[in-house]
């Protein structure tokens, strides 16, 4: 949806309302600022990473209206009207979501700094898959065939917009298996919990 | 052929907190998007810096057109060769070596390559410093340049770096004519990008007399330092903060960002930020560069070496000289009775390569650990025999005693699981449908040390103890692994530990590099938290302020003994090649290490199992193209450089043997670059194993897999050379 004129846009401005996390914001912002910009620059909304800004990494990941998208491709001013939902955004208060909680607990992550993509698109992932979406590695793509398997090498395919230059591969396969519920991939083992003092 | 890989064993359970699995302590920060990186923290007033590279690539700058781009909205400044503040580059950095030439932007109106920073410029937003430096017009008195890299360069020379350039003992020709069997091959690897998932990113402002810096890097007091000695500034006057850090892999030292966020806030007198783009990246943070590598082994008819000849070349800058020492393995490798290795570089109007993930031994390892396989080829032997067969008592070069090799041991224990006792030697015999199947194995090593690094530990009142130290974690689970070090040090659960790290302010320390940081911190943490625990136990009353113990390792690290340290590991690939596509596909691998005591292994894995992915990644996908007629990079980024996605990666494990180093006050080694190395190889002698083809030209891309061909049986065919 196009944002309507208002009184205070000016050629290179305009003042928009942004829905994020399910607050609204209002500020003015310049035609040329990525949603990506908007949300870090504008809003002190950081968890939202800056990789390539050019659509090759997926660390700007975030949900638009539920489904993923790289918010660096993303002008600002495009946004107005939709449902944006970032990292920050996951969890509820301080209970977090399976995804991240199945990425904290297997360590699909190192440095961090792809992780908030690798989260938000393994939301969504499991939402495409279960809502029946098939993917390039679907053998059988007929819509009565239903969801195929979430395997590996689905959850693979579905993740590979998202990259990780640590190598965390294995972990977040199992982490987004986990967070489905559906076992794929090994289990690893369990591990004690540092983070009282952090 | 097996298709699964054993699983874990069961350790012991250990005592105290090293050796059991801890999640992250800031793993909640990284999955929740509050931990803050160098670009994420908010400033009132921040400007905004965009640099401006120059787009020749040899010559000099002849105007800068700043007048009409002043005029845009927002801009502030327009640094540049003409109006930049000056600095001093007549030092050697914190790491013995001079900074990277790119510190000395704007110094002067040469250009040494394509993509050299010629102007900063600086505004109020980023939409409008882009737009402004996009729009910047920069004149040149172009030069012609020279970016061609080939073995055959007669203007290459040998060069010293942290290692002499040439080590030779022995008749090399005279113990080649006298071996039965000889294998001589040329291998090649390509201009590697670190490609961090975070670009660099520093913020640089004058806060009340004191220069302070938000940056991303391996190395607090090493940027403070160097800084300090460029500004000419007392290192006192400078504060330099890297709290968390999105990758480094050797690349994230002192670049052109930082100095141009300092230069910009000392004349701005306001902060400004300076983030590389990631097409910038690729000309501004360094990268490993191409090598050529002839490797000569002769050998008895039972394997046993005779001549083992290793002589690399790399490229440099004509602004920097920068020796990859690949040659440097076959040092600590194997040893034979004329043994001869050299690293050589040639000079070219190119970006200074660096430090990259296992520097000398990643390319080195491919082309030595690719030509024992083609030497167990020829003699017949098993390629883990042949290694068991050549393992040397002591250093082949050095003549010193190893502080541990296990090397035998990981391959015993990586056969067993891997399956390899099953495996018919012959190439190009096993099919799965479409594909054929293959695998191979190649060792590792890399060297074990640690530098010199200070500590404080305050036992506080409320019974928790607080660590500060000038850590950098990278992503390695170093500041986790620190807390269950310090933990055990002072007796106490690791919960009660809080942890503060990437300060300058917190004293001298290693970097994170070399495979040396977590070790290095370890021992200073041990040595402070050790005191304090005798303190503690003199008085139990902790007043107000807490008791705080402060150590300093550089007598204790300059004591240890000189022995050959490394860690080790044993490689395993199984691949799929596709002769009609030419398609590689790794199926499995496993590496089993002997990497020291681990302290984290839930952490430890993730980093072991990161290098595999590196070493699947460098053996089938990575590769930087260089133009000769421009002299820059053809599709410098992510989707023009690929790296392993998701896809790439199927069953990747890593595990090791217990290998604890007796003169480490912990026990470590160091395992951030081990993985990597030999993987590559093993990969490729997969390859081999699969098709009968040796593949000697990294990558192995689907165009040179189908020109190659493959061989049937046992009609192995020559190499590969597309």
């Amino acid at each position: 949806m196009a944002p309507s004129p208002s009184p205070s846009s000016t050629p290179t401005r305009s003042t928009l309302t942004l829905r994020v996390n399910g607050e609204e914001h209002t500020l003015s912002v310049d035609h040329r600022t990525t949603l990506l910009d908007a949300l870090r620059e504008r809003l002190d909304l950081t968890g939202t990473k800056k990789g390539c800004d050019q659509g090759q990494c997926g660390a700007c990941t975030v949900l638009l209206d539920g489904r993923r998208a790289v918010s660096c491709l993303q002008l600002a001013v495009a946004a107005e009207g939709r449902e944006v939902t970032t990292i920050e955004g996951m969890a509820e208060d301080d209970r977090l979501h399976p995804v991240q909680q199945a990425f904290l607990d297997l360590d699909g992550y190192q440095c961090g700094y792809c992780t908030p993509g690798q989260i938000c698109s393994a939301v969504a992932v499991i939402e495409e898959h279960a809502a029946g979406w098939p993917s390039a590695v679907t053998e059988d793509v007929r819509p009565e065939a239903g969801p195929p398997p979430l395997t590996a090498e689905e959850i693979r395919e579905r993740m590979s917009g998202n990259l990780c230059r640590c190598g965390a591969y294995v972990s977040i396969v199992q982490a987004v298996a986990r967070a489905a519920g559906t076992g794929a991939g090994r289990p690893a083992e369990g591990a004690e919990s540092t983070e009282a003092a952090a | 052929m097996t298709t699964t890989t054993t699983s874990t064993r069961t350790p012991a359970e250990p005592k105290g907190s090293v050796g059991s699995a801890h999640t992250r302590v800031e793993g909640r920060d990284k999955v929740t998007g509050t931990a803050r990186y160098a670009g994420d923290i908010p400033f009132a007033d921040l400007a905004y810096g965009w640099l401006v590279l120059s787009t020749v690539a040899r010559g000099r700058v002849s105007s800068v057109e700043t007048a009409p781009v002043l005029e845009m909205p927002g801009v502030l400044e327009v640094l540049h060769h003409g109006n930049a503040p000056r600095v001093d580059r007549d030092f050697n950095g914190l790491m013995g070596v001079p900074p990277d030439p790119t510190t000395g932007l704007f110094q002067d109106d040469r250009v040494p390559h394509m993509g050299w920073p010629v102007a900063l410029v600086v505004a109020e937003t980023p939409e409008q410093a882009r737009e402004a430096a996009e729009t910047l017009v920069v004149n040149y008195e172009a030069e012609p340049h020279d970016v061609d890299f080939s073995g055959a360069r007669p203007d290459a020379y040998a060069l010293d770096g942290h290692m002499p350039a040439v080590t030779e003992k022995g008749d090399l020709e005279e113990q080649l004519a006298a071996s039965a069997v000889v294998v001589d091959a040329e291998y090649t690897t390509p201009e590697e990008h670190h490609s961090m998932m975070e670009p660099h990113a520093a913020t640089a402002r004058w806060d009340g007399g004191r220069l302070d810096v938000l940056d991303s890097n391996q190395g607090a007091t090493w940027v403070q330092n160097d800084l300090a000695k460029l500004f000419s500034l007392d290192p006192g006057a400078v504060r330099v903060r890297s709290e968390h850090i999105g990758g480094g892999f050797g690349s994230k030292g002192l670049r052109a960002h930082q100095v141009a966020a300092v230069m910009a806030a000392t004349v701005l007198q306001r902060p400004v930020r300076v983030t590389m783009t990631r097409r910038q990246m690729f000309s501004l943070a360094g990268y490993r560069s191409p090598t050529t590598q002839r490797v000569r082994l002769g050998a008895d008819a039972d394997g046993r070496l005779r001549a083992l000849e290793h002589d690399s070349l790399n490229l440099t800058s004509s602004v920097h000289e920068y020796v990859e020492p690949s040659a440097g393995v076959a040092r600590v490798m194997y040893d034979a009775d004329a043994h001869r290795t050299v690293n050589r570089v040639v000079r070219l109007d190119v970006p200074t390569p660096t430090w990259m993930r296992a520097p000398g031994e990643a390319p080195g390892s491919f082309a030595l650990e690719s030509a024992l396989d083609e030497l167990a080829e020829k003699c017949g032997i098993d390629p883990i025999e042949l290694r068991v067969r050549n393992d040397p008592e002591r250093g082949p070069v050095s003549g010193l005693p190893f502080a541990g090799r296990n090397l035998v041991a990981c391959f015993r224990e990586g056969a067993r699981r891997f399956g390899w006792a099953d495996r018919d030697p012959r190439p190009g015999l096993r099919r799965d449908g479409r594909w054929l199947l293959g695998t191979g194995t190649a060792a590792a090593s890399f060297f074990a040390g640690a530098g010199p690094s200070t500590a404080r530990v305050t036992a506080e009142a409320d019974g928790t103890f607080t660590v500060r130290i000038a850590a950098s974690d990278l992503g390695t689970g170093a500041r986790t692994a620190l807390a269950l070090v310090a933990a055990d040090a002072l007796g106490v659960p690791a919960d009660r530990i809080r942890m503060h790290i990437g300060d300058s302010d917190f004293g001298p320390a290693m970097i994170a590099g070399g495979s040396m940081g977590t070790r290095s911190w370890a021992w200073a943490i041990t040595a402070a938290a050790g005191e304090l625990r005798e303190r503690l136990a003199l008085s139990g009353d902790v007043p107000p302020e807490g008791i705080t113990v402060r150590s300093d390792t550089t007598e204790a690290v300059r004591a240890l003994a000189q022995k050959e340290r490394h860690s080790f590991g044993a490689q395993f690939a199984e691949v799929a090649v596709d002769p009609a596509t030419g398609e590689v596909r790794v199926r499995r691998m496993l590496g089993i290490f002997a990497a020291g005591r681990i302290i984290n292994p839930l952490t430890a894995r993730s980093q072991l199992v990161g290098g595999m992915i590196w070493g699947i990644s460098m053996a089938l996908h990575e590769e930087a193209v260089r133009d000769s007629g421009s002299g820059g990079l053809v599709g410098a980024d992510l989707a023009g450089y690929h790296v392993a996605a998701n896809a790439d990666v199927a069953l990747v494990e890593a595990d090791w043997i217990d290998d604890p180093d007796p003169e480490d006050p912990v026990g470590i080694k160091g395992i951030g670059e081990v993985g990597i190395v030999g993987a590559a190889a093993a990969i490729a002698n997969a390859v081999w194993h699969a098709t009968g083809v040796r593949h000697r030209h990294l990558p192995i891309r689907p165009d040179r897999v189908l020109l190659a061909g493959t061989a049937t049986g046992t009609d192995t065919g020559g190499g590969a050379d597309a």
